[in-house]
Order: C-alpha cells, then sequence, then structure tokens
C-alpha cells in the first residue's frame, strides 16, 4: 500500500514539467495584448483551479468508496485530498487576487467562482478540523466521509445562487479560444501539477495510513468488512 | 403508532418541556438583531435596506445554538444509544429531530419578525410570502444542521465546529433567505422573488433526502 518509489517519480518528474512550463510560460511565451504581464499568472492559477476541483472529486469518490465498502485506504486517500483541495483553493483565492487588483481594481470581487472557491475552501476546511477534533479513527474517517459528500454535492448550488447574485469573473477559455503560444506553457503546467500532486497526495495518503495504524496497530480490520477466516497454514509443522 | 410518528411525538413533547431553551435563543437572536442597529448606526434607511440580512444571519446564528443544544441532550446520557437499541431505525430518528428543529428555528424566526419590523421600522407589504420565506429557509437550515449537530455533540469544543461546518453549506441559504426577504419587503418589481424561493426549495429537495440517507453513518456503533 502506497509505495514510495513511484511516488517520488511522479513528484520529480511533475516538479520538472512544472519548470519547464513556466519557464516558456514566462520567458518564451508572448504577453497578452490587454493585459500585459499579469496575464501570465494565467498559466499556474487555471491549473491550480482544474487541480482543486479534481482534489475535491477525488475526495468525494473517496468517500463514497469508504462509506459504501470500507477500507481505510480510502480514508486515508480523503484525508489527503481534502487537505490538497483547501491548499489549492487558498491558491486560488490568492494568485486570484494578485491578477484582480491591476485587472479589475481590487483585491477581492463578489464573483461567482472566486466567492465559491472561497466556501469551498471554508467548507473543505471545516472538514479538516473535524478530523482534527474527533480522535476515534472509525468515528473520524465515518463522520468526515459524510462531510465530504454533503459538502461537495452543494458545491453546484453554491456556485449557482451566487452566481444569480451577480457576476464579473472572465468565461471559462477553452483551447479554441487560446491561441498556440499561451496553449503549450498552460499544457504543461497543468500535467506537471497533475503528476506532482498525485504524488504528494501519495504520500500525504501514506503519512495517514501509517498514523492510523500506529494508534489501531496493523491487525486493525477493515471496518465493516467482515474479519476472514484464518487461512490454514498447509504444510507448516506437519 | 407508526415509530416516526412515536420519536416526533418524543421530540416535540421534549421540546414543549425545555420551551425556557427555546426562548433563550429566541432572546438571543433578538440581541443579536440589536447589534446589528449598533453596528450600522442609527440610520434608518440603511437599517432598512438591510433588515433582510440581519434577520437572516441573526436566525443562523440563534439557530446553531439552538441545533447544538437539541442534541446535547441526547448524547448526555447515551439516550441516542438508547434509541438505535430500539428497533428504531436511524432515519426515523433524524427525521423526527430534522422537522422538530424545523419547527423550532421557524418559531424562532417568526418571533424575530416583529422584533425586525419595528427596530428597522420596516413596512409589510407581502406577509405571505415572508412567512413562505421563513418556512423555507427555517426546512433549508434544519436539514443539514440536524445532521452536523448530531457528529459535533459528539466531540470536544462543538460549539465551534458546528458553525464551522454549516456556515459555509448554508450559503446559498443565507443568499436566497435574505434576497427573498427584501423582495418580500420592498417590493419585487423585476418578478425575482420566486426565482430565490426556488433555491430554497432546490436546497431542501436535495438536502432533506441526502442527510437522512446519511445520518445512519453517523449514529451508527
Amino acid at each position: 500500500m502506497f509505495q514510495m518509489r513511484p511516488l517520488v517519480t511522479l513528484i520529480v518528474s511533475g516538479a520538472l514539467l512544472l519548470i519547464i512550463g513556466s519557464s516558456i510560460g514566462l520567458l518564451a511565451a508572448p504577453a497578452e495584448r490587454y493585459m500585459g504581464d499579469v496575464q501570465r499568472i494565467m498559466y499556474i492559477h487555471v491549473p491550480c483551479a482544474w487541480m482543486a476541483l479534481l482534489a475535491f472529486s477525488y475526495a468525494f469518490v473517496s468517500a463514497l468508496f469508504y462509506l459504501l465498502y470500507g477500507g481505510w485506504r480510502h480514508d486515508a486517500r480523503l484525508e489527503a485530498a481534502l487537505e490538497a483541495g483547501a491548499i489549492y483553493s487558498l491558491l486560488l483565492c490568492l494568485q486570484g487576487a494578485l491578477w484582480a487588483k491591476p485587472t479589475w481594481g481590487v483585491y477581492w470581487a463578489w464573483d461567482p467562482r472566486l466567492t465559491t472557491t472561497a466556501i469551498m475552501m471554508f467548507g473543505f476546511g471545516g472538514i479538516i478540523a473535524l478530523r482534527g477534533f474527533v480522535r476515534e479513527p472509525t468515528r473520524r474517517a465515518r463522520w468526515s466521509a459524510v462531510a465530504a459528500i454533503i459538502a461537495f454535492v452543494n458545491v453546484p448550488l453554491v456556485y449557482f445562487s451566487v452566481r444569480l447574485w451577480g457576476s464579473l469573473h472572465q468565461l471559462q477559455s477553452g483551447p479554441r479560444s487560446i491561441a498556440g503560444p499561451f496553449l503549450v506553457p498552460l499544457g504543461l503546467n497543468a500535467l506537471g501539477l497533475v503528476l506532482l500532486t498525485s504524488g504528494l497526495m501519495g504520500i500525504r495518503a501514506r503519512a495517514a495510513w501509517l498514523r492510523r495504524e500506529r494508534k489501531m496497530g496493523p491487525e486493525a480490520p477493515d471496518e465493516r468488512r467482515p474479519l476472514e477466516p484464518p487461512v490454514k497454514e498447509s504444510g507448516g509443522d506437519a | 403508532m407508526r415509530p416516526w410518528r412515536a420519536a416526533l411525538r418524543k421530540e416535540l413533547l421534549l421540546q414543549w418541556r425545555t420551551r425556557a431553551e427555546v426562548a433563550a435563543v429566541f432572546a438571543f437572536g433578538a440581541i443579536t438583531l440589536l447589534l446589528f442597529s449598533f453596528a450600522v448606526g442609527p440610520a434608518p434607511q440603511a437599517l432598512r435596506t438591510y433588515a433582510g440580512g440581519f434577520l437572516w444571519v441573526g436566525l443562523l446564528m440563534a439557530s446553531t445554538l439552538a441545533l447544538a443544544e437539541g442534541f446535547h441532550r441526547e448524547t448526555e446520557n447515551q439516550a441516542l444509544e438508547g434509541l438505535l437499541l430500539l428497533s428504531l431505525k436511524p432515519h426515523a430518528i433524524y427525521y423526527a429531530k430534522a422537522v422538530a428543529n424545523w419547527l423550532q428555528i421557524g418559531i424562532v424566526g417568526a418571533a424575530l419578525l416583529p422584533e425586525m419590523i419595528v427596530l428597522y421600522d420596516v413596512p409589510m407589504p407581502a406577509p405571505g410570502r415572508l412567512l413562505a420565506v421563513l418556512v423555507a429557509g427555517a426546512a433549508a437550515l434544519a436539514a443539514p444542521g440536524t445532521l452536523y449537530a448530531a457528529m459535533t455533540s459528539q466531540v470536544r469544543s462543538r460549539s465551534t465546529l458546528l458553525p464551522l461546518l454549516l456556515f459555509p453549506l448554508v450559503v446559498p441559504v443565507l443568499l436566497a433567505a435574505v434576497k427573498a426577504t427584501a423582495l418580500a419587503i420592498s417590493g419585487d418589481i423585476m418578478r425575482e422573488w420566486s426565482t430565490w424561493i426556488g433555491v430554497l426549495v432546490m436546497f431542501n429537495a436535495i438536502h432533506w433526502p441526502l442527510c437522512g440517507l446519511l445520518f445512519a453513518h453517523v449514529v451508527e456503533e
């Protein structure tokens, strides 16, 4: 479970891709016509947004799997995904504020995506706090899975209601609306961030796994999974 | 008698016997509304404009108190475990509690309405719409609130944890209820009121079944 070598490979290759992509984005790619160099934050901001959504989706799936099938690995993954998602939403808010000041003239605007990101950060941050307060591992796993499912299901509702409330953000861009020179560093960074985050989340899940194992002992059976009958050793001391 | 109805009857009886607590929760909400007017200052126009927002933020704060207390009683003497040992299904316990909480939040909200009208000098052109917002909004706070209260009542620092989990979740409720209340007060020229009520109905339609479904995982031992 959670072997180190592939994880380190993921992290190193992801970091390399990020360095290459960011160098192209900062040095080689042309400046955008209207926003100038400020636009270059897109090369990290947009992949971060994808990663935040990806991490929360992964948390949702892990939570669902944990409640349906049990299994501590899903709980470990949930813990890693929650933290990754919360960090990426915090990064998103900070990068958004940095970009918004020269572009919109203010650090913070009540735009649907910005507001939704902030609410997601607090929503999933609250679940991390819940995990911190509940000592008993089974309870912690079950409750945080329940809370993660509810928080994830709620995200579209938050987005929809904040959007009704008034909008300012840029429309999402797709490959068709972005010129080639901008697309290369964006793609490299996105791929790099996916690899880097997968590796880091794997290590984080491993840490969660080991910490729980130290507390419950390695023999602790997966919750809800019936204890397997002891396997008869064939040809042992006969 | 069906188990669900028995559970609901027990909740309502409990609430009637601890009605002093509901009164205390109302007093908390009432003083919050008073504090808001100090934050804004003696500016009748501004107070009238933001009356809906003050009402709902006050009610949200008061309802976290009510929700936390309601479940604390259950865990104090392991009463919840007793209920589960009976053949009562977890979702019967959940829906009985949620309906009782809905009623309680609704009553506190209805009691806060006159105070809002007097304190902020709010006109009352559409009382029916105001009540509809109150009923839908209280239900939307009660559904996830009951579930989260069940979790947080069993951990230390529950008074911090419940708002931390509940507030981000009920942002759509707050937005919709505040807008719908403001529209009911100031008049609905653009016919937006039904859209915001629709948001509240949607929130309820998602969270009442979802929270009822997940409740079993919260109390199961």
